[in-house]
């Protein structure tokens, strides 16, 4: 039974929610919270650069996780999750780099600076959309996803050594690095984790979404082989022979 | 295993040995990208002795990209990969095998490179037991993650320009701390370059380590 959509009662209202909730996080950040006492209204972008982070690392936290499980289990469900969170933690990484670069043209004066994060999150752009690319390649199912499966776990250990190598090399030249004030409290705060909980909703929407279609679009494929044979078989005059 | 490695390095040498291909094209190449390193930055302001750590890392992963194409590109005439899976050797020994012919490769090319910078940008090498740690640890990095992206696209029809897109992100840390290695060395910079030999050797054991454990299954795919 295939289904006509991918949304359902449950991603309808998640969906709502996240409306919903994109709203309120509009309201408290731009209108409610105070500019920052450093940085003024520039500091607003917080509200969404932090989530959207937060939210690109899950993503390629689960996409490492269904790697892993696919080639432990082999199970074409973990596969799915994969390539599906990582294409949504694409798009996150995305939104970080351009709300960072925003962010960083009022406080820093340019566009992009060779910070330590700036230049890992680029990387780690990359890194992803390698992964994508080989996922797209066309090979058959098995093959696609133990390929996908281990690009992803080779650019997961390479995670770490990027972070570290680019921050020493960083790290040993910044003489100042502008951070955000290292207290923030009360209601700035609130607007920060109700933007994590907001964008992490929105994740999750996007993904059950995506691992719908791209669920849908692996059962094509499989019964577009499983209908040429039987073509073929017609073809050649052999009947079908149903086993009881 | 240790035994199949050799194996594999031996066959893959001798080949590049007799078809001359490292040495007449993959080499001219590397010094060519120094002459256009050159041309791009002006030689007369001491940009080029300044940049020379990072000049030099450039053009030996550009080099190792070739190398890495080169040394799969060698099985997949003719069904020799088969051959190759079928041949009764240990996988972790293969991937051994062709990174350390990679390796190799790669070593002898750091040695003319080396002589090129000398020469070409007037730079003078000091710091020698540092400068020789680094280009050892870097290069088993290099050949370790290069061959297993090389056996990984080695069967596509899009490897060539796929290659580059998955190996360079992932060997951009080797191409960082080779170079601050390269410029404490040269005594271009106060920084420590003992703790990036440090991260090139945690990166060359985790991507060697990753290969052994891997090969195998990434071989029989095609």
């Amino acid at each position: 039974m295939v289904p006509a959509h991918t949304g359902s009662r449950t991603t309808r209202l998640l969906g709502l929610a996240v409306l919903a909730g994109i709203a309120v996080v509009l309201v408290l950040a731009l209108a409610v919270t105070g500019p920052d006492a450093v940085q003024g209204d520039a500091a607003r972008l917080i509200y969404l650069h932090v989530p959207v982070a937060v939210s690109m690392n899950v993503g390629f936290g689960l996409c490492t996780l269904g790697s892993v499980m696919w080639l432990w289990k082999k199970s074409r469900w973990w596969d799915t999750v994969a390539v599906s969170a990582a294409e949504v933690g694409l798009v996150f990484t995305g939104l970080t780099l351009v709300t960072g670069m925003v962010w960083g043209r009022p406080t820093w004066g340019v566009y992009w600076t060779w910070d330590a994060r700036l230049t890992t999150f680029s990387l780690l752009f990359l890194l992803y959309l390698g992964y994508l690319v080989v996922r797209h390649l066309p090979a058959d199912l098995e093959v696609r996803n133990r390929r996908s499966a281990y690009v992803a776990l080779l650019a997961f250990v390479d995670v770490p050594i990027v972070y570290l190598s680019v921050s020493w090399w960083r790290g040993l030249h910044q003489t100042a690095t502008l951070s955000l004030s290292s207290t923030i409290s009360g209601l700035m705060l609130f607007t920060l984790v109700l933007g994590i909980v907001v964008s992490l909703m929105g994740f999750l929407w996007l993904l059950v979404h995506r691992f719908r279609v791209a669920w849908l679009e692996d059962e094509v494929e499989i019964a577009g082989l499983d209908l040429a044979i039987s073509e073929r078989r017609a073809e050649a005059g052999i009947v079908e022979v149903s086993t009881p | 295993m240790f035994r199949d490695a050799a194996l594999v390095a031996r066959k893959d040498l001798r080949i590049e040995w007799r078809s001359r291909v490292t040495t007449n094209q993959v080499a001219p190449f590397a010094v060519l990208v120094l002459i256009l390193f050159a041309f791009a930055l002006d030689p007369d302001r001491g940009v080029l002795q300044r940049a020379t750590a990072g000049l030099f890392w450039v053009a030996i992963l550009f080099s190792a990209l070739l190398a890495v194409q080169r040394a799969f590109a060698l099985e997949a005439a003719d069904g020799n990969r088969d051959a190759l899976r079928l041949s009764g050797l240990n996988p972790a020994g293969i991937f051994l095998g062709k990174a350390g012919a990679v390796a190799l490769e790669l070593g002898a090319l750091e040695i003319v490179l080396g002589i090129g910078v000398v020469i070409l940008y007037s730079t003078t090498l000091s710091g020698w037991l540092l400068l020789i740690t680094t280009c050892v640890v870097a290069t088993i990095g290099l050949a370790a993650a290069g061959s297993l992206y090389g056996v990984l696209a080695a069967g596509l029809r899009v490897r060539e320009t796929l290659l580059p897109l998955l190996l360079l992100p992932v060997v951009a840390p080797v191409l960082l701390g080779a170079t601050r290695a390269f410029e404490a060395a040269l005594g271009q910079s106060t920084s420590d370059g003992w703790s990036w030999v440090e991260l090139l050797t945690t990166f060359a054991v985790i991507y060697v380590a990753f290969g052994v454990l891997a090969f195998g299954s990434l071989l029989e795919e095609a």
